[in-house]
């Protein structure tokens, strides 16, 4: 068992995982990111027929555009820069199909690797885990730190949801509310550890994870929450966040599920030669 | 040889020491693949969105349904 070899299964459960998410968000979740796209070109639609209104819907969001009367064509020459329409300039049918397959392929395998060195690193050092168990712990706790937690707070945004003046605000958020989380878990994750050989196991895992919990809640309650969903409909942001959450959780399942088995694997090889080296020492 | 047979299989596999990989072995690995990993997924969550290290929109224009999906803030 190496580090090479490790993260070189990671990687392998990682690009499979890339695979199954692409499927899930494809078969899953396209259906209402289209609905939503309709839905913004629409409403751009309306905009152009009506740009009084739009002027003052949009002039509380971004005050600094006061200046630009010409409100409407600000707002096209701004939303061409994503366009979805047919006119865009990765098209529709691309973008769906290849540019998903891209990005959860690229983020599967990414995430592969890191889980596995991760991992690499906990084997024999998480209480008495044998090397699939730790594995999955890793796994399991980079979920919750990684994925779902961060999305309790800063849920996926459908297309027509969020305005471009705040991409930076949101971003930044987001990214230090994932920073908060994942840096809490590991914090959480070595106090567990310790407490192991002073208080019972069930002992520590509640007491690290109310740790973790008692973090991020905070947290949670202190960062501004970000609520630009307007008259979106309440359906398709209902079914488009838990098609996301269905396609991060496959990422993350598949990987825990492939990684732990291969992992599993390497530590049977390696106790069956383990077996055969004692028997042979004690003939 | 009779005896021996049965003293392992009772002990079974908790018996067999638990491996541990060392920290320095991992570290070269973790450093160098972790920094790939954080640019891959910069390239696929970010770019081209709040900040940009290749301007342009081809990369967001490619990735922008798995941006929206996978949950990343995305316009």
């Amino acid at each position: 068992m190496t580090a090479r070899n490790i993260l070189i299964r990671g990687l392998i459960a990682g690009f499979i995982a890339g695979i199954f998410g692409f499927l899930v968000a494809h078969q899953v979740g396209e259906p209402h990111v289209e609905k939503a796209i309709a839905l913004e070109e629409a409403g751009t639609a309306d905009e152009a027929e009506a740009p009084e209104e739009h002027g003052h819907e949009e002039g509380a969001a971004h005050e600094h555009d006061a200046a630009e009367a010409g409100g409407t064509a600000h707002e096209h020459s701004h939303e061409a820069g994503h366009s979805h329409g047919e006119a865009a300039e990765v098209s529709r049918g691309n973008q769906r199909t290849w540019g998903l397959l891209t990005g959860t392929l690229i983020v599967g395998t990414a995430l592969g690797g890191l889980i596995a060195l991760i991992s690499a690193a906990a084997i024999g050092r998480v209480g008495r885990l044998r090397p699939a168990a730790s594995t999955a712990l890793v796994t399991a706790i980079g979920f919750a730190s990684f994925a779902l937690v961060p999305f309790f707070k800063y849920p996926a945004a459908p297309p027509a949801v969020g305005s471009g003046d705040t991409i930076g605000e949101r971003t930044g958020y987001y990214f230090i509310f994932l920073a908060i989380s994942v840096l809490a878990a590991v914090a959480a994750t070595f106090l567990a550890r310790r407490l192991l050989t002073q208080v019972s196991v069930y002992a520590s895992v509640v007491i690290g994870a109310g740790a973790y919990l008692a973090v991020v809640v905070l947290a949670a309650v202190a960062m501004p929450t970000v609520n630009e969903l307007g008259d979106f409909p309440a359906d398709t942001l209902w079914y488009f966040r838990l098609s996301s959450l269905f396609t991060l959780a496959t990422i993350w399942g598949v990987i825990g599920v492939v990684l732990t088995g291969l992992v599993g694997r390497l530590d049977a090889v390696a106790v069956a030669r383990a077996e055969r080296r004692e028997l042979a020492a004690s003939i | 040889m009779s005896q021996a047979t049965p003293a392992i299989s009772t002990a079974g596999p908790d018996a067999i020491e638990l491996p541990s990989i060392p920290l320095a072995q991992i570290a070269p690995w973790a450093l160098f693949y972790g920094l790939v990993a954080l640019l891959a997924l910069f390239f696929i969550s970010t770019d081209q969105g709040a900040t940009s290290l290749i301007s342009g929109t081809a990369i967001h224009e490619w990735v922008h349904d798995g941006r929206h999906l996978l949950g990343y803030p995305c316009h």
